[in-house]
């Protein structure tokens, strides 16, 4: 494939990150597909007609790749005690074949497990409901492996008191804690970046939790990564404006073609959001 | 050509070892002095922090190795940061072969929010000048993850700004160094990787 630069226009670093606010400096923002795997798969349908096997989690993260992803998140809801060994053989083979960063999740639960995946290629591990039992997984995994491999999830749900409160177990279970607190607490522990997903937005098409998002990106001395609710670019647009995430991650509008990520880049950069082109 | 990859305590070098598959070019990951020293070309890895790295290098007793190499030596990330004089990264005296301080990016307010460390992301290089960076367009974008920065200097053959502008690159008779991860910056990277091999 040819280098993709040398057909964009050329980006200038600037001082200003995006529309007049200012931002990052030459940082661009980031889009990032996330692939929920299953035994090895893909578990959700993809509309890749072309694939020779879309349930290959390493072809499609390597189209994706191809197609401008700035990373990938890997995602693994399997649930058998083959699980461990199945992932680790699926990040290898990712690593071997796609040359972008990618972050694996799902389940992780010790810094031993943290270390087989590493060791096999991640580039980040993404911990949820075992660090928020357990905080000092985020302390372990950033004394081992250093913070920039640290993604806490965290899944999110706004109450009718107007609280954003922290949710454990994939959504089931609810706890008393704000997220904001757990987000402070997790990045004073040691959390490299949030990967922020609010269960109000999320499968909705309707945009990103802006508000929340925002909270976290503009007070946390991390990265924040907003996830659900993207379904038209000018959510993305919105999250990366007016909520100053750092990144954008979403599933089935990349999987179903929905939104082709290179036509994305080029809608945000007209706006003057920096971007990998 | 012999390719070595010195091993040393720091962190995962399996990417760099996978990147240089898909060039379909094989390497030997090694702490042999004598198999460093006789390598064609030095691949210098890195990720981690710099004072336990340089103290895993100097107990292997390779500080000394890489000091005297004549061929050509590529650091990457903390390899390249371990190249420099001196990093604020727990106090570290490097090896001293470009004389280069390695700073921590400061803590900024820009606006409403802080300049984020550390710098995690894509972010483009330019005012290319190596043959490291043949047929590299200026501005192209590179993956980036650290806190520390090697500061400006004569040295620099590759500008990058994050609230400062710092080296992204730097080189000094044959030891090459670049801040970013060539190994994950998609066809950028593989393209600087397959530059050093031919330099």
């Amino acid at each position: 494939m040819d280098n993709q630069n040398n057909t964009s226009p050329v980006a200038q670093p600037s001082p200003l990150g995006v529309g007049g606010e200012p931002g990052l400096f030459g940082l661009t923002k980031r889009i990032i597909p996330c692939l929920d795997i299953k035994d090895g798969r893909t578990v959700k349908g993809t509309n890749f007609v072309n694939l020779r096997d879309a349930g290959d989690p390493v072809e499609l993260g390597a189209t994706y790749a191809q197609q401008g992803a700035d990373e990938l998140v890997f995602l693994d809801i399997t649930a058998t005690v083959e699980r461990r060994k199945t992932l680790s053989e699926l990040v290898k083979r990712i690593a071997r074949h796609i040359n972008i960063p990618f972050t694996v999740g799902g389940g992780i639960k010790s810094v031993e497990d943290v270390s087989v995946l590493l060791n096999s290629g991640a580039d980040k591990i993404s911990v949820n409901t075992a660090a928020f039992n357990s905080p000092e997984l985020i302390t372990g995994i950033a004394n081992a492996a250093g913070s920039q491999c640290v993604v806490l999830a965290i899944d999110t749900r706004q109450e009718e008191d107007g609280e954003w409160y922290v949710y454990l177990n994939g959504g089931r279970t609810k706890t008393d804690k704000k997220c904001f607190d757990w987000a402070k607490e997790a990045v004073e522990r040691g959390a490299g970046e949030i990967l922020l997903t609010s269960m109000n937005h999320d499968g909705t098409k309707a945009g990103f939790a802006l508000d929340i998002t925002r909270k976290l990106s503009d007070n946390l001395p991390i990265p924040v990564i907003a996830s659900g609710g993207g379904g038209k670019m000018e959510h993305f647009e919105d999250v990366f404006q007016q909520a100053h995430a750092d990144a954008a991650l979403a599933a089935s509008i990349f999987h179903f073609k929905e939104i082709d990520i290179q036509d994305l880049k080029h809608y945000l950069k007209e706006r003057n959001i920096a971007v990998r082109l | 050509m012999n390719l070595a990859i010195i091993k040393y305590n720091a962190g995962n070098i399996q990417s760099v070892l996978y990147a240089l598959e898909r060039l379909g070019i094989q390497a030997e990951v090694t702490d042999d002095a004598e198999k460093i020293k006789s390598a064609d070309k030095v691949i210098f890895p890195g990720v981690g922090e710099a004072g336990s790295a340089m103290q895993s290098l100097k107990e292997g007793n390779l500080d000394q190795v890489i000091k005297d190499l004549k061929q050509p030596v590529l650091g990457i990330c903390v390899g390249m940061q371990l190249l420099c004089n001196h990093s604020e990264e727990a106090d570290t005296n490097c090896l001293g072969i470009v004389p280069v301080e390695v700073k921590r990016f400061p803590a900024t307010k820009i606006g409403e929010g802080v300049l984020k460390v550390p710098q995690v992301g894509w972010n483009s290089i330019y005012d290319l000048k190596s043959p490291l960076f043949r047929d590299i367009k200026e501005h192209s974008y590179i993956y980036n993850v650290h806190s520390y920065f090697a500061e400006d200097s004569e040295y620099t053959i590759a500008h990058c700004n994050y609230g400062i502008q710092y080296a992204a690159a730097i080189n000094k008779d044959n030891f090459y160094g670049v801040q970013f991860h060539t190994e994950k910056s998609a066809q950028i990277g593989d393209q600087i990787i397959q530059n050093f091999l031919n330099i």
